[in-house]
């Protein structure tokens, strides 16, 4: 029983990083029906920046804000820049965008940093800590807590505040948004920034487990693909959802089915995938748009 | 009295098609003007084209100022709300934030709560639903809340386009008269309609669009007596 | 287009005459690089037929130009088949597969099927190393190259050359009738608008399966085309990149267009190397430039482009002889 609420927690700790990467995903999906497919690698290059400010002396925190400042105003540019002269494009046109956005963070990011695989320090104590002989790795804990905190603060934004409305009836009905004065293209951008902020958390999270090196998001995003389209790449809320529930049932998997080694959690991952399209394609939260023809 | 909306020469196009030939019409302060015709006649073409949600050639003056080359934000900004064909609810979210949306656009943010009072007077079954999600609320209702929604701008112009599409007559007779006291604040209206009778009845100027083109123009009562008019709008 | 058709077919003939004299011209590793340019026009030409003549999105096509190689593979390695066979065989087997595969994937719309098909792709190089007893495990399984028939005094190379562009040729006018005629646009019409081409009455689930059949089809030979031609095959070579690279070359190429499978196929298999020729360092920074470039200079691909080009060019000239101008097709492109 000790292992299985261990492995819970451990679980619900990587499922946070799941949470908020999907998350990205669906929100840039809702406002524009082009998936991100390089938002795992502007994630890894904003660890990577948040590393070099780690390393030229800041401490931890003050990195760490920072760099969610840079990854914002990245996003944002980002949009402006490269993707709204191809908005009007065909969507598979846009993703190849994205494709191409992937391809050069990855390389440049081995460019300037090299393949050579860096440790990145956790904010959290090293030493675990224990509530009735369970043993807490201190890193998830303080990972669900950095995760969750985010997660909070985004939901108040969007629930609570006039520019978070704003975003929302962009994303939802765009026509509208403009014949009541909102100016929709910089809704997008803003999207495009908040998507890169839970990416850098995301890698930022990560990097002390996996170490850091240009193809540490390369799963995690296959994971992430997993949870958005088990929560619903229509239902943000479902989406970090998602993220958790992949997250546990991955390390479950992983701990009490004895033929699941280390490579084939990964299969678990598009197995789930797999499942759900065939069950129920919108996913646990999703809803089906009902065109009008 | 001053015009508050001068169309000079309007074409408007979609892709390379033209829907409008050089429509040309002036609006009166304060009145309320109503723009008749056929299904494809260029009627919402001619609010879009206002709305800058077209491409266009001529010219269009609001207030004195032209629109050509602003975008539709802006013109919202200048005080120009558009209550769209189909409403354009936002029909995720609820009545209160399809209203605190309406406001958006407006250059003084102010206290939202007055507007809220104002807007709800007209149309009590809003507060009523205040927190429902606006897409479960009736076609009367929606149309309400489109109606509502464009007032939280505080324009000066009111685009209506075919407010009575769909609904009851006992309803759009409500909200016509609500559009009247509307008009009697100072917001002139500019209202597209296929519902001749009405809109005849609301409106003090009236123009004819056939094909994109004014083939009349005049005021209601005189139009209202217009054989060719009754015969072809109004079916008896 | 129809009173141009004999200046197409000789130009046509032509590019295929300058095609055929390459072998005596060129080393034999440029050779070698464009029939991999002839094997990825074909599978190309696959991925648009489904994906953007029918609006299928694949984002696995990887898997049949594996199945298509490793249906080779075997049946020259094991059972000392002749290459030749090996080519219908792969064909017919993944159109089978690509028919079975489209009965559910017909629930599927845009971005669910896209990561269906993802999903798959992702899972190839699992599959193979898993069935090593047939495939050879992650070492794969090393093949010969066949040497030309009839003793022609021609090296495997330019063998393989030919053979390579014979099939292309083949293909590409099955492709062209199939896709010119009823059936082609009952496909378009399924795309445009679904229900639409139901009402009309055609039977969307059995097109759209038969498309996903013959899609994989035609990468399925590609695949086994490339066995020969590399004369190996090995698990990793069939990863999420190559269903990645195809679905590049056919947006870059023309989604919609023949004749853009083979741009698609030019730019997949030689950009990559000029990048690496205009940066060591990052080469693939270089690869993803050109990728965003092309798509902003032409964002329906460069057979879109030049269409477009084409348009402008009659379109004045038409303008000036005073007639209606030339009536464009919508979503096609030659």
């Amino acid at each position: 029983m000790d292992i299985f609420i261990q492995q819970v927690v451990s679980g619900l700790a990587t499922g946070g990083i799941y949470a908020a990467l999907a998350l990205a995903l669906v929100m840039i999906y809702q406002a524009t029906d082009v998936v991100n497919f390089a938002q795992g690698e502007l994630a890894m290059f904003a660890t990577y920046i948040c590393w070099s400010l780690i390393n030229a002396g800041l401490p931890y925190w003050v990195a760490f804000i920072s760099t969610l400042g840079i990854a914002f105003v990245g996003g944002v540019v980002i949009e402006r820049v490269l993707i709204r002269p191809v908005e009007n494009a065909p969507i598979l046109s846009i993703v190849m965008v994205t494709l191409g956005l992937l391809v050069i963070c990855n390389s440049v990011a081995g460019w300037i940093w090299t393949y050579v695989q860096k440790p990145f320090p956790s904010p959290f104590p090293s030493n675990p800590f224990k509530i009735d002989n369970i043993v807490f790795g201190a890193h998830d804990v303080g990972q669900i807590q950095v995760t969750l905190l985010v997660l909070l603060c985004i939901y108040l934004f969007f629930r609570f505040t006039p520019l978070g409305l704003a975003m929302r009836a962009a994303a939802h009905n765009p026509v509208s948004s403009r014949l009541v004065g909102i100016r929709v293209g910089w809704m997008l951008a803003l999207g495009w920034g908040l998507a890169a902020v839970f990416g850098a958390v995301a890698g930022m999270m990560v990097a002390p487990v996996l170490t850091l090196e240009p193809n540490l998001m390369g799963g995690v995003q296959i994971y992430a693909f997993a949870a958005a389209t088990l929560g619903g790449f229509t239902s943000p809320g479902g989406a970090v959802l998602g993220g958790f529930i992949v997250g546990v049932v991955e390390n479950l998997v992983g701990t009490y089915v004895s033929f699941i080694g280390t490579e084939l959690k990964f299969t678990v991952a598009l197995a789930m995938i797999i499942v759900v399209l065939l069950v129920k394609p919108t996913g646990l939260f999703g809803s089906t748009v009902v065109k009008r023809v | 009295m001053s015009a508050i909306l001068e169309v000079q020469g309007l074409e408007a196009f979609y892709g390379r098609t033209k829907a409008l030939h050089g429509l040309s019409f002036s609006m009166a302060k304060g009145g309320i003007t109503t723009i008749l015709g056929a299904n494809g006649a260029g009627k919402t073409t001619t609010l879009r084209s206002i709305s800058r949600m077209v491409r266009t050639t001529g010219t269009i003056r609001f207030e004195g100022e032209a629109l050509e080359r602003k975008a539709t934000e802006d013109v919202v900004q200048l005080g120009i709300a558009h209550a769209p064909e189909g409403r354009g609810t936002f029909v995720h979210l609820t009545v209160e934030e399809n209203l605190k949306l309406g406001a958006w656009g407006r250059r003084e943010r102010g206290n939202l709560s007055e507007d809220f009072e104002r807007v709800f007077g007209y149309f009590p079954v809003l507060r009523e639903r205040r927190r429902q999600a606006a897409g479960t609320l009736s076609g009367g209702e929606q149309q309400m809340l489109a109606v509502a929604r464009a007032l939280m701008l505080r324009p000066r112009l009111l685009l209506l386009d075919e407010p009575s599409l769909g609904l009851a007559p006992l309803v759009v007779r409500e909200i016509f008269r609500i559009l009247k006291t509307v008009n009697q604040t100072g917001v002139s209206i500019l209202l597209v309609e296929q519902n001749a009778a009405l809109a005849l009845d609301l409106a003090d100027h009236v123009f004819l669009l056939e094909t994109g083109r004014v083939v009349m123009e005049g005021p209601s009562d005189v139009l209202r007596k217009d054989d060719a008019i009754r015969r072809a709008y109004l079916g008896y | 287009m129809s009173g141009s058709r004999l200046p197409r077919i000789v130009g046509l003939l032509a590019l295929l005459l300058a095609a055929c004299t390459l072998p005596f011209m060129m080393s034999n590793f440029r050779l070698f690089q464009f029939s991999q340019v002839y094997i990825y026009a074909i599978a190309i030409l696959g991925l648009n037929i489904l994906t953007g003549y029918n609006g299928q999105f694949s984002l696995g096509h990887g898997a049949f130009y594996a199945v298509g190689a490793y249906t080779s593979a075997i049946m020259m390695d094991r059972w000392n088949i002749s290459y030749a066979w090996t080519l219908p065989v792969a064909g017919v087997l993944c159109l089978i597969i690509g028919f079975l595969f489209g009965l559910p994937a017909l629930r599927l719309e845009g971005l669910y099927l896209a990561l269906a098909t993802f999903s798959l792709a992702l899972a190839v190089p699992q599959i193979l190393k898993y069935f090593e007893h047939w495939t050879g495990g992650s070492q794969g399984l090393v093949l010969s190259k066949p040497s030309a028939p009839f003793g022609l005094k021609l090296n495997p190379d330019q063998w393989l050359y030919f053979v390579t562009l014979g099939v292309l040729v083949l293909l590409f006018w099955l492709g062209s009738n199939l896709l010119k005629g009823r059936i082609g646009r009952a496909i378009v019409a399924i795309r445009d608008n679904h229900i639409a081409a139901e009402a009309m009455g055609i039977n969307t689930s059995l097109y759209k399966s038969l498309v996903f059949g013959v899609s994989a089809a035609y990468t399925g030979v590609a695949g086994a085309l490339s066995a020969s031609v590399i004369a190996y095959v090995a698990p990793d070579s069939f990863n999420v990149f190559l269903s990645v690279t195809l679905l590049i070359g056919s947006v870059i190429g023309g989604l919609a267009s023949i004749s853009g499978a083979v741009f698609g196929a030019l730019f997949i298999q030689f950009v990559p190397n000029w990048a690496q020729d205009i940066s060591k360092a990052a080469p693939w920074a270089i690869f993803g430039v050109f990728l965003i470039g092309f798509m902003y200079l032409m964002p329906f691909g460069i057979a879109g482009g030049i269409r477009l080009l084409w348009i402008r060019a009659t379109r004045s000239r038409v303008q000036q002889e005073g007639r209606s101008a030339v009536p464009t097709q919508a979503h096609t492109t030659t």
